[in-house]
């Protein structure tokens, strides 16, 4: 879900953009800015839910040493969206806790 | 596997990482920077090549300085793998890092350490909620994308990038709600037995008061020597409380920025068992090198912020002075000190001010060590400080022992963010200093690395 | 009071034991090392497992299949006195075979053990029947065996529950000790422990469960524990959801999510550190019976050091010359932890006789000059 976001970017800094999906929701970002800025200027306020808490947590340092801007990113599971370039098309979702294995290659084995 | 040979690997594209690349490839030495992100500089010079000039105005001119750096850099002849991730270095010079999917292998006859600073966590009530986040962090997203708050910012703690956060907001036409500050005059007091050292770094000085006489003439609200601060809120922040003078204060916000100064980023030299001593003014780890940064008897070097806190300009000397004693040792520098003489100069005059810094920004033992129960220390394990004291009680002597009994430093980031906290917290605990507590044993992966990048 | 009985090492197996004797009323003061002892339960697997184990050693077989039977007990006990709870979990657990040659091996290995000891009950199975149990497994899979006694626990919560245990049973802990020196006074029966620091500890009893530095303490109270350290690398993922519900040997996912792939065994000495050939090579092994393991994070990777008699088997033995002194050496810390509880810890008390045929497990068997050994533990 998207809210008011805590993040914008001024008119003046127009250029070109990309659309990724979030959550199967559509979000124009400048081309070249991290997921994770992406994300923040689109109104994501929480990114995924912790492991133990399951508590709401979003990126804290932005630079790839806290782990808190984890989301899946085309397929791929818990990547650091501070450090991946937003492109095209990319589609990138939440994680609700602990990091879910594809059914598709281990079946009913949950 | 294919292994790649060079000269020189330098891990980290900041100040000190670039200047080295530089100051080596001048002495004809093959020269591979691996760097975690998509384009050079660091934080410190993030984006500085690609920011529009109405961005860069903004930033101001330490930041355009870096510009440079970057492109000397680029026409050094150093070869620079982006978007790669170090995830094993030996001390004899091997690193193991995935670039495109895969996991590779790099072996220099020497390497440079050049991972830089991180934020030093702000272990507080509240500091896991959606909306606080570092002023380190608020900034990068400035640099890389121009984004500024939309609402007030309430920015919180102490220290120089906090203050500078606040002057580039000022500039850029964003709100400031209220800027929070924990430096007391106490540590006016403590920091002006540095004052006269200081003076020796008169340019840094003058630029730092600057900024503070901009900020109080901006008529932001402005409280200092705050104490018992706290995020509020229940799935995002909603406020910041804190006291002052004896008063309860709370100012709504959407977004807290919080910082007390920056610490080095230790995991690689930790991961290769090398020696670290505790600094009591930094109140952090750094790794034991000698004047030139080299670990031991190894093939490792350490420059810059990893080091220890020296800021940007003293990180781009070490670089180079690292760079130098590497070219000594390869025998195509035979005589260092004529090279290295101007260097060492300007590294003393670069350093000068540290003290008073450290004694004047020297983050509150309350913020580093909770007093509350209840604090989340280990924001990935969701441990709490309450949980890490009754460990000790049951007998844990380190952040090992600690480790073990309660997961706390098991998440994805590997320690990073509750390391100093878990130390100090067993230290005020079992009266110890944090030196003879010790750290995490950090061992490869020392990032999290995808299963499927071993298999091809 | 002074304290009846000095354990040396507050690991996973002095602890145990520590606790066996604690829990009869006995004075029990534990001497451990600090927070950066090499501490080879910290990197314990976490198995509780009889399967495979004794081949030549029909004791210790039956040994490992009655500390199973004694574990639920433990695990009862200890979360009831701690709260702790030790991860105990019996379900059976698996081998997995990737070549006929290692199928053929495993079923000769597994019928010589199934002969020589009763109750140790195994089934092979095709990978079409494993999958019943392990869905995901992959098309590498050639085949592998089940035994519904073996299981897991959790390595770290054990030995948790156990400090936690011996608190509440009264009995010293004494943390950051490096014992020296052991010693045995004739004249009154009473031993002596010498930390390097000169702290000394005296008792009547004494239990050596120090890991590898039982080779050094041993002789000095007239036993032998000639162990050397085999590296044991072992890698840890992220927390994952659970899709895993079953032990594997090689692989098993704890309960808090993590998948945990290992171990390898590697003589290198008392080098405890991690080296990427044999990452990679234990990452390869598990994705290959796992493939959707590709997609999960390698977070953490341990090396520890097992103490390995030269026949990988443990050794239990009283000391004739110093008649109280016990040596107690093992790296199955976790599979034995119930056995060295209640029976080795009151064994060790003086509360009860010498547990039958264990003149198998006294290191006599390392005297005999013409004989070899070769450890597939």
């Amino acid at each position: 879900m998207l809210t008011e976001p805590l993040f914008s970017i001024p008119a003046s800094e127009g250029r070109e953009t990309v659309t990724i999906i979030f959550d199967d929701q559509a979000v124009t970002a400048p081309a070249g800015i991290s997921v994770a800025a992406a994300l923040l200027v689109a109104g994501a306020s929480d990114f995924r839910t912790s492991i133990v808490g399951h508590e709401p947590r979003a990126p804290y340092c932005m630079m790839g040493v806290c782990f808190e801007c984890l989301v899946e990113i085309d397929g791929v599971p818990a990547r650091q969206s501070c450090l991946v370039p937003v492109k095209d098309g990319m589609i990138v979702r939440r994680q609700q806790g602990a990091v879910s294995l594809p059914d598709s290659e281990i079946g009913d084995g949950r | 596997m294919n292994v790649e040979t060079t000269d020189l690997a330098i891990i980290g594209a900041g100040p000190a990482g670039l200047a080295a690349a530089c100051e080596a490839r001048t002495l004809g030495l093959s020269v591979t920077v691996l760097d975690e992100q998509s384009a050079v500089g660091g934080q410190i010079y993030r984006n500085v090549v690609s920011a529009p000039r109405a961005r860069s105005a903004i930033l101001g001119p330490d930041y355009s300085a870096g510009a440079e750096l970057v492109s000397a850099f680029a026409s050094s002849g150093a070869l620079h793998l982006d978007s790669a991730v170090v995830w094993n270095v030996a001390t004899d010079g091997t690193i193991d890092y995935i670039r495109e999917g895969r996991t590779r292998k790099l072996s220099g006859k020497y390497v440079l350490l050049a991972s830089g600073a991180m934020e030093r966590p702000f272990p507080i009530e509240g500091w896991t909620l959606p909306g606080v986040m570092g002023a380190g962090a608020a900034q990068i997203l400035l640099k890389s994308a121009g984004a500024l708050p939309r609402e007030p910012v309430v920015l919180a703690g102490c220290g120089p990038l906090l203050y500078l956060l606040g002057w580039q907001y000022l500039r850029a036409g964003a709100r400031i709600a209220a800027l929070v500050d924990t430096t007391a005059t106490s540590d006016y007091v403590r920091a002006s037995r540095h004052l006269m050292g200081a003076l020796r770094s008169w340019k840094e000085l003058r630029k730092g008061l600057g900024l503070i006489a901009a900020l109080r003439r901006s008529n932001i609200a402005l409280y200092s020597g705050c104490s018992d601060l706290r995020a509020e809120g229940t799935c995002k922040v909603e406020a910041l409380a804190f006291r002052q003078d004896g008063r309860s204060v709370r100012i709504p916000t959407s977004l807290l920025l919080v910082h007390q100064g920056v610490v080095p980023n230790t995991q690689l030299s930790w991961s290769v068992k090398a020696e670290h001593r505790w600094n009591k003014a930094q109140l952090c780890w750094e790794p034991v090198t000698d004047i030139w940064g080299r670990l031991g008897e190894t093939a490792l070097y350490v420059a810059g912020d990893s080091r220890s806190i020296v800021g940007a300009q003293a990180s781009a000397v070490q670089g180079r002075l690292a760079a130098l004693s590497i070219g000594n040792r390869l025998g195509v520098l035979p005589d260092i000190t004529i090279r290295a003489a101007p260097y060492l100069e300007s590294l003393k005059r670069y350093t000068a001010i540290r003290p008073f810094l450290d004694a004047l920004y020297r983050p509150k033992d309350e913020n580093r060590v909770p007093v509350s129960d209840k604090v989340v220390v280990c924001r990935c394990e969701e441990v709490t400080a309450g949980q890490i004291r009754r460990f000790v009680g049951l007998g844990c002597q380190g952040p090992n022992q600690t480790k073990a009994f309660g997961r706390c430093g098991m998440g994805p980031c590997q320690g990073r963010f509750c390391g100093l906290t878990v130390t100090e917290t067993i230290a005020r605990e079992r009266q110890l200093e944090p030196a003879d507590v010790g750290y995490y044993r950090i061992r490869p992966p020392i990032k999290p690395v995808l299963l499927g990048d071993f298999v091809e | 009071m002074s304290d009846r009985m000095i354990v040396i090492g507050g690991g996973l197996v002095g602890a145990a034991v520590a606790f066996g004797a604690a829990r009869e009323g006995l004075g029990v003061c534990v001497l451990d090392q600090g927070d950066s002892a090499f501490r080879a339960s910290r990197g314990n697997f976490g198995l509780v497992w009889v399967s495979s184990k004794g081949a030549e050693m029909p004791r210790y077989a039956a040994w490992s299949r009655d500390a199973l039977k004694l574990w639920p007990d433990l695990q009862r006990e200890l979360q009831e006195l701690t709260g702790v709870d030790s991860g105990l979990r019996q379900v059976g657990g698996f081998w997995l075979g990737f070549s006929d040659k290692e199928m053929k091996a495993r079923y000769e290995l597994l019928s010589g053990i199934s002969r020589a000891v009763d109750g140790i009950p195994f089934r092979m199975m095709e990978p079409s029947e494993l999958r019943h149990y392990l869905p995901g497994l992959g098309p590498k899979v050639a085949g592998g065996s089940f035994c519904e006694l073996d299981g897991d626990a959790n390595p770290l919560m054990l030995l948790r529950a156990l400090h936690s245990g011996l608190i509440e049973k009264g009995a010293d802990i004494v943390s950051n000790v490096d014992v020296v020196q052991v010693r045995y006074d004739q004249s009154n029966g009473v031993f002596e422990a010498v930390a390097a620091d000169g702290q000394r500890w005296q008792a009547e009893r004494l239990v050596l469960a120090a890991g590898l530095g039982n080779a050094r303490l041993a002789p000095q109270v007239g036993l032998q524990a000639p162990v050397k350290p085999s590296r044991g690398q072992v890698l840890i993922t992220e927390r994952l959801q659970p899709f895993l519900h079953y032990p594997m040997n090689k692989l098993r996912q704890t309960v808090e999510g993590s998948v945990q792939i290992g171990s390898s065994s590697e003589d290198v000495g008392f080098d405890d550190g991690t080296t990427p050939d044999v990452i990679e090579w234990q990452v390869k092994r598990a994705v290959a019976a796992f493939p959707a393991l590709a997609k999960a994070r390698l977070v953490r990777a341990w090396g520890a050091l097992r103490p390995l008699a030269p026949d990988a088997y443990p050794i239990y033995e009283e000391s004739e010359s110093c008649p109280g002194a016990f040596v107690v050496t093992s790296h199955s810390g976790v599979t034995l932890a119930a056995a060295h509880c209640y029976v080795i810890g009151p064994w060790a008390a003086g509360l009860s006789q010498t547990p039958p045929d264990f003149a198998d497990f006294s290191a006599e068997r390392f005297r005999d000059p013409n004989k070899s050994f070769s450890h597939a533990h």
